[in-house]
């Protein structure tokens, strides 16, 4: 008897701490705006306190994103919804090679309007999402000179991973990522299938790395 | 024609102007209709509209881009942002109108007030003072007050020369040109330097994004219909549209690809 209660008492002991582990890990999930406030915060500082970006050095760029940004995109998610039904045609190999190729378009595109930042705020707009909410959409604007440039971000829960939110899809000027570049991926898939695909974008990102 | 106000008058010219672009569209629509499996919905127009995508990025390339080039380098960084400024005092002229038609009050006052600000303490329109006094800029267009009051855009259009549209849009611009203050500039000379200083001004300020379309789009003629197409539905409900169904869930992500 005796002994069952003591049993009883470690487990709960060692569930209680377990709970002070987890606890933590949970609460440290922020909202989602707060999230995309600290992220958008933090690279436009990292981006002013750093010349060799200013003057135009790309490669730091690239860093930068992958450093600051790249954690909190779900990329896998992105490049599938960007190529559409062809994804599931893909084997996991092809799928690697899509996430990476796209990978390298986008951060090249991204860094070279990043390379232009100067005196600009992200502002936040209201957000109407429910508490629990799996996807939420997050709507900033970047206003600095001339008119503030809308720029939006579609997140899911990620519970315990990270800051509990993954960017899945982007939004700039009005228009989504996702669903710009899909119209594209299905016109390549259909007519060369998804090596052609990969391959017009391994094209593509050679002929940029050569513009410098 | 007597009993006729000047109104009306602007409606029959708005209507000659965007009827011969309808019956114009309309014969390249029957000339070439796109099918086939690659087909877009919102481009049945796809082979005309490439057409004449082409012959726009010819012209552009010949003259439009080594003008706003020569004009960028020439002019200080100053000028360009007061000739910008003047430009966008008249548009905002224009926007005031758009937004009362859309019974957006707040907008409507703000365009009111920068419009006086910046003309009658802005030279004219060439400071914006407006904008360092923070009252914000609501843009908005006629295709876009078609938007609001339920007009869907239609297929998307490539007008030439003036660049992508849909058949909304392309009405809203006929109204949007009679609207434009430029219109009514007496001095024909003047109205036409005007009007080639504004498409100069806007083009060169797009110089520094193009790049960036170079690198980004694999195909630009839809890069830039599938933008824009979302883009205007972007701004017709202010920035903020309901959502489309979601179209990512086409492609469950049951597949991990590690």
């Amino acid at each position: 008897m005796h002994r069952r209660f003591f049993n009883y008492f470690i487990a709960s002991l060692a569930g209680g701490a377990m709970a002070l582990v987890v606890a933590p890990a949970f609460s440290a999930d922020e909202a989602a705006n707060v999230m995309i406030q600290r992220m958008s915060t933090d690279v436009l500082d990292s981006i002013r306190a750093d010349t060799s970006v200013k003057s135009g050095d790309l490669s730091r760029i690239i860093a930068l994103v992958d450093t600051k940004i790249m954690p909190n995109v779900n990329f896998l998610r992105m490049t599938a919804s960007a190529v559409g039904p062809g994804w599931r045609q893909a084997t996991p190999e092809q799928q690697r090679r899509l996430q990476e190729e796209f990978k390298i378009l986008l951060v090249r595109t991204y860094a070279g309007a990043l390379a232009q930042v100067s005196d600009q705020v992200v502002t936040m707009k209201p957000m109407r999402a429910a508490p629990d909410d799996k996807e939420v959409v997050v709507r900033t604007e970047v206003r600095g000179r001339g008119d503030p440039i809308q720029l939006d971000y579609r997140l899911e829960k990620t519970p315990g991973q990270g800051p509990g939110w993954k960017i899945y899809d982007l939004n700039v000027l009005g228009a989504w990522l996702v669903q710009t570049y899909r119209p594209q991926f299905a016109q390549e898939v259909n007519t060369k299938g998804i090596d052609g695909l990969i391959a017009t974008l391994a094209d593509r990102n050679k002929t940029n790395a050569k513009k410098g | 024609m007597r009993d006729i106000g000047r109104s009306d008058l602007i409606a029959c010219v708005v209507c000659s102007r965007s009827l011969s672009l309808l019956v114009l569209s309309l014969v390249m629509m029957l000339a070439g209709c796109a099918t086939g499996p690659n087909a877009n919905p919102a481009d049945p127009l796809e082979p005309f509209n490439r057409g004449v995508y082409k012959f726009n990025d010819a012209v552009d390339q010949a003259v439009l881009k080594p003008v706003a080039t020569a004009y960028r380098d020439v002019t200080p960084p100053l000028v360009r942002r007061g000739v910008g400024n003047f430009f966008n005092n008249l548009e905002d002229a224009w926007s005031l109108v758009n937004n009362v038609l859309q019974l957006k009050g707040e907008a409507a006052g703000n365009s009111l007030f920068r419009v006086g600000v910046n003309t009658f303490m802005g030279l004219g329109g060439i400071l914006d003072v407006a904008s360092e006094m923070r009252i914000d800029r609501y843009t908005e267009d006629f295709g876009q007050t078609l938007g609001y009051w339920g007009v869907g855009p239609g297929p998307y259009i490539v007008l030439p020369l003036l660049g992508p549209s849909d058949l909304r849009d392309a009405v809203g611009l006929a109204v949007d040109i009679n609207g434009y203050p430029l219109t009514y500039v007496d001095d024909t000379t003047t109205r036409n330097a005007l009007w080639i200083l504004r498409a100069v001004d806007q083009r060169a300020g797009l110089l520094k994004v193009e790049g960036i379309l170079d690198e980004a789009a694999l195909d630009k003629y839809s890069f830039i219909r599938d933008a824009y197409l979302q883009r205007r539905r972007n701004s017709v409900y202010d920035g903020d549209p309901p959502d489309e169904s979601q179209v990512e869930d086409a492609a469950p992500i049951d597949t991990p690809a590690k």
